[in-house]
This record gives structure tokens, C-alpha cells and sequence, in this order.
């Protein structure tokens, strides 16, 4: 089937919304993405048909939830190219199951142990690191990034070299810059030197094909949110024999084998993760808006993105004033960049006015900002129904944009 | 294009965020405090000296942030020049009710010559998100002159 955009665009109802009168030009999707029908009817017609808690009820509107939720597990391991569907962890964002690792896989590592981040992590993969730095003797480095914006893997050579490091956490795209770190690189060295290794694919896992066994890590997290499914659900993939040897994180129900007063003992694995009620009805979003995105296919929403994201960059440096952030050679549709003379919360403001959606900020990512010299960036970031046509927009406003502020 | 922008971009506040007049490290001061909004990053340091009446005589402000906050710090500095303490609470009481309802009940009398000077920064009540940039250095003053030395425009009451 061939990519067509202008059909995407109809599967997402909120597309065809004007704002301030004018046609919304929607360039925040790396934030949030939209959602399509698809999952807004699954979502619905759960709670209007068949809505139950999972896992324990022994009726019929409990085992059907319960078979439509676990649905989500196997669509997740699908995504991914998991071996063992045991092997995903549901969570309720990326920042869950990075603090998941952090807590469970952290408890496992020796004081003066080390875990390497990079330079260009959201806030999400800094601090539940520096806590268990400071609650467990942990020692945190940070690798480089070059001028261009890319893994300084030399660099990370340098820091894996005396063999203390328990654990490399690294995005496998930056959500400032749109780098892709290269992620079978990073495990090769991490594996080398005995660490185990973690990829945040908040990003990555909407615009490229994620396959675990391929890249040979030892994590990978991501969320539904940002997959056009909806908030509240994420996701920790992770070797079973990983899992199984970690402690349990948070204690509940649903988590437990048996409990006594005196001891309690945890569910297999990958429940002895998922204390609570579930995110039920946004696990039969997620699975939903899985099925959705692989019926559109990687390779045309890859090629789509990649022609947007060429098209952004050209529009954009043609524009005095304008500093697009990071040139990495392989990157996709995460442009960010400065306005001179203009601070980016007024662009985003004027933007706004032209009913054009952008983020404009830090974007949890304060040491990378500080690292590239700049208090803030805007930022337009694309999505499988994102054109042509709305970067032509945002390149002819941001002229103007311009005007106003020279 | 933007036409209705000028409303909350009005000249006054393009200039004063381009130029601002007190932005500057008071060498000497009896008061200061630093304020921030970790949401979007915006922060401001503020000093603050008093005449020998007890007096307002002198402010200065360092900020990064957008042309907003850099116009509102410096029309502030401005607007509480030779006010004494209770004074400048009241104005940035009435400055508040300003920025997040575009009213100004209290600009009587009183606060009416300072108050014509901060209306300018009123569009902002239509812009939910950034009425936080317009009283963020006001949160700093007013910590300053409480002797609190940090304020944030983020939570509490913008």
C-alpha cells in the first residue's frame, strides 16, 4: 500500500480543527502525538461493551477486558521483535520504566559502580539517576556529544575503559536535536566492557523500525502516548533473565504470588512489575493504535518523515536569523532552532496566532541546552499526517516572525 | 499577519524588551532576591537599594526570558521608583489582577500614574500561558522585599 498522507490525515478527527480561525498546523507531535479513530473507538467501545478490572475478576466482562488488555502485551512484543511476550513490562510512561530500572536494576549494582548517560537526555533519564547516585554510591557519567550533535563515541570508549560501569541509559534520539544515537554500536562497546545497556525510545519508536534482538541491548522503554495511542501507558522491554533476577519495584496487588504478614512472595515475571489496576483502557488504546501504525507501515512513514524533516531543514536555514540546533548525519523530524533577536516563547506565541502548534522551551532537557549555548529553542516536530504544506507554513510565518522583531 | 498581536506586543513592550533601562547588577543594595519558573526557564534576579525616607531609590534586574518578562522587570523597575515598600505590595497586587484579568479595579487614585504605566503589559490575560512571564519579576521583588530570596511564578497564584 502506498503512503498516502491526505488519507492519514482523515483517520485523525482532530486534524480538520481550525484554531483562531485558522487550519491547525499541528508541529508538536514529538510532545504528543494525535490520536486516530481507530483508537478513540477502541477505547470507547470498551468502556460502552465490555469494561471490567483485569486479571482477578471470574466473569464474563472481566475475562474478555482481561483478554483485550493483554492484547496490548503481545502487539508491544510484536512492535519490537521481543522473543517472550513475558518480557514487557507495562508501565504508565518512559519515565516509569527508566525509574523502574533505576530502582529495581539500581538496587542490584555495587556502590562505586557507574551508570554513563549522554549529553542529550531528557530530564527523564538525568534525575532517577542522580537519586541513585546519592542514595547508593553510584557514580554518574556523562558522554559527549559533538559540535554536530552526535555520540562522541570515543568518548564513551574513554568512560567504558576501567570496567566499573554497570549500566549505559541513552537515548536512541535525541528530542532536541533529532540525532539517532547508533544504537548497535552503543551495546556492542557497552557489552564489551560487561555493562548492560538502555535505550529511551520515547522518540525513536515512532519513526523508525525498533527491533530488540537486532540491537542486542538489554532495555528498551518507551510510551504510548507519543505512538498515537493515548497518556498513561508506556512500556519497559528487558532480557526475561534480567527481570527475573531484579527485585520487585513497587509492591501491590496484582504483583504478588501470596501474601502473609510475615512475608510475601512476587508473580512471575513481567507482573511482579505491575502493582496496581493497570492502565486498562489505555492498554486497549495502545494495542489499537499499534495495529494502526503497522498498517501504515515503517517504510512509508519513515520515508515520509525523512522527506519532511529535508524539506524543514532547507526551508528553515534559508531564513536569516535562524539557527537550526545539531547536524547530525542521521537524524529525523525533530527540528529545533532559534530566532535571533527573538526569545522562542514569543515565536511560539506569534506562531500560535498563524494557528500553528510548535513547543517552545527547554524541553526537559536543561543540560543539553546548556551544553549548546542557548536558554531555549523552539521546537516543530512531525508525525506520520504531518505535510509539506504545514512546514511551508511555518517557514513563510516565521519570515514574518521575524519582521516583527528585527 | 499580526495585527491582533499588538495588543500583547505593543511597541512599549517590543522596546522595553529590547532595551531594557534597569537591567543591571546594583553594586550597592539592601534587598534582592531571585525568581523562576522552572516550566519554561525564565529567571530574574532583582536588587533593590532604599533612599534614606525608606523609600524605593533605585531597582535592578538581570533576567533571561522572553520579550514579556524582559519589558515587565524593566516597566516594574520603573513603576516602583521612590514607593515605599507597602506601596509597591499594593502595586503589584493591582499589576496582578491586571495581567490575569486585564482589570484593574484597584487603579484608583492612588495607583493610577504607575498603574498607566504597567497597563501596556495587560494583553497578556489572554494569553493563559504567559501571564506567568509578566509577573515572574514582580514574584522576585516582592521576595526581596520580604527577605525571602527566591520567588516562583510556578504553582502558587500566577
Amino acid at each position: 500500500m502506498s503512503f498516502d498522507v491526505a488519507k492519514i490525515r482523515q483517520d485523525f478527527p482532530i486534524l480538520s480543527q481550525t484554531i483562531r480561525g485558522k487550519p491547525l498546523v499541528f508541529l508538536d507531535s514529538g510532545a504528543s502525538a494525535q490520536k486516530p479513530r481507530v483508537v478513540i473507538d477502541a477505547m470507547r467501545n470498551a468502556m460502552e461493551t465490555q469494561y471490567a478490572n483485569v486479571h482477578r475478576g471470574l466473569h464474563w466482562m472481566s475475562e474478555r477486558t482481561t483478554e483485550a488488555y493483554e492484547a496490548c502485551r503481545d502487539a508491544i512484543a510484536g512492535l519490537v521483535n521481543a522473543s517472550d511476550r513475558a518480557e514487557i513490562v507495562i508501565t504508565g510512561s518512559v519515565t516509569n520504566s527508566l525509574n523502574l530500572v533505576a530502582h529495581s536494576y539500581g538496587r542490584v549494582m555495587k556502590p562505586g559502580q557507574a551508570v554513563i548517560i549522554s549529553a542529550m537526555e531528557h530530564h527523564s533519564n538525568i534525575v532517577p539517576w542522580q537519586m541513585l547516585r546519592d542514595e547508593r554510591g553510584i557514580e554518574l557519567r556523562v558522554c559527549p556529544i559533538t559540535d554536530a550533535g552526535e555520540l562522541d563515541l570515543n568518548a564513551l570508549e574513554t568512560l567504558l575503559a576501567d570496567r566499573k560501569v554497570g549500566l549505559v541509559s541513552i537515548t536512541h534520539m535525541s528530542n532536541v536535536l533529532g540525532t539517532y544515537t547508533p544504537v548497535e554500536r552503543i551495546t556492542q562497546m557497552a557489552h564489551a566492557a560487561g555493562a548492560r545497556v538502555m535505550f529511551d525510545g520515547a522518540q525513536a519508536i515512532v519513526h523508525r523500525k525498533v527491533d530488540v534482538q537486532a540491537i542486542g541491548c538489554d532495555f528498551y522503554a518507551f510510551t504510548g502516548h507519543k505512538l498515537y495511542g493515548p497518556t498513561g501507558i508506556g512500556a519497559l522491554w528487558a532480557r526475561r533473565e534480567l527481570l527475573e533476577a531484579m527485585p520487585a519495584f513497587l509492591g501491590g496487588g496484582d504483583m504478588i504470588s501470596s501474601v502473609t504478614y510475615e512475608k510475601s512472595t512476587w508473580a512471575q515475571v513481567p507482573h511482579k512489575f505491575e502493582a496496581g489496576t493497570p492502565p486498562i483502557l489505555e492498554g486497549i488504546g495502545l494495542k489499537a493504535a499499534i495495529d494502526y501504525f503497522l498498517s501504515i507501515g515503517h517504510e512509508g512513514i519513515a520515508a515520509h518523515e525523512q522527506d519532511l524533516t529535508n524539506h524543514a531543514i532547507a526551508r528553515l536555514s534559508a531564513i536569516e536569523g535562524i539557527r537550526i540546533l545539531g547536524r547530525a548525519q542521521d537524524r529525523g523530524g525533530v527540528i529545533s532552532f532559534t530566532l535571533d533577536n527573538a526569545h522562542a516563547h514569543d515565536v511560539a506565541t506569534l506562531l500560535d496566532r498563524q494557528g500553528i502548534a510548535v513547543r517552545a522551551g527547554h524541553h526537559c532537557a536543561e543540560p543539553l541546552m546548556h551544553r549548546l549555548g542557548v536558554e531555549s529553542t523552539a521546537r516543530a516536530t512531525f508525525g506520520m499526517y504531518t505535510t509539506r504544506e504545514e512546514i511551508d507554513a511555518l517557514a513563510d510565518t516565521l519570515i514574518r516572525v521575524r519582521e516583527f522583531f528585527v | 499577519m499580526f495585527d491582533d498581536l499588538r495588543d500583547l506586543y505593543q511597541e512599549v513592550i517590543l522596546d522595553h524588551g529590547r532595551r531594557p533601562r534597569h537591567a543591571t547588577r546594583l553594586e550597592s543594595f539592601d534587598a534582592t532576591a531571585k525568581g523562576d519558573n522552572p516550566m519554561c526557564g525564565d529567571r530574574v534576579q532583582v536588587w533593590v537599594k532604599y533612599g534614606p525616607d525608606g523609600r524605593i531609590s533605585n531597582t535592578g534586574f538581570e533576567a533571561r526570558g522572553c520579550a514579556i518578562s524582559i519589558a515587565s522587570a524593566d516597566l516594574m523597575a520603573e513603576s516602583v521608583q521612590g514607593r515605599t515598600t507597602d506601596e509597591t505590595r499594593a502595586l503589584f497586587t493591582a499589576f496582578r489582577e491586571l495581567a490575569r484579568t486585564g482589570q484593574c479595579p484597584a487603579c484608583d487614585a492612588a495607583l493610577n500614574e504607575p498603574m498607566e504605566r504597567l497597563k501596556p503589559l495587560s494583553g497578556v490575560h489572554e494569553y493563559p500561558s504567559r501571564v506567568k512571564c509578566a509577573t515572574l519579576a514582580w514574584h522576585a521583588l516582592n521576595a526581596a522585599l520580604e527577605g525571602t530570596n527566591n520567588a516562583t511564578s510556578e504553582g502558587g497564584t500566577p
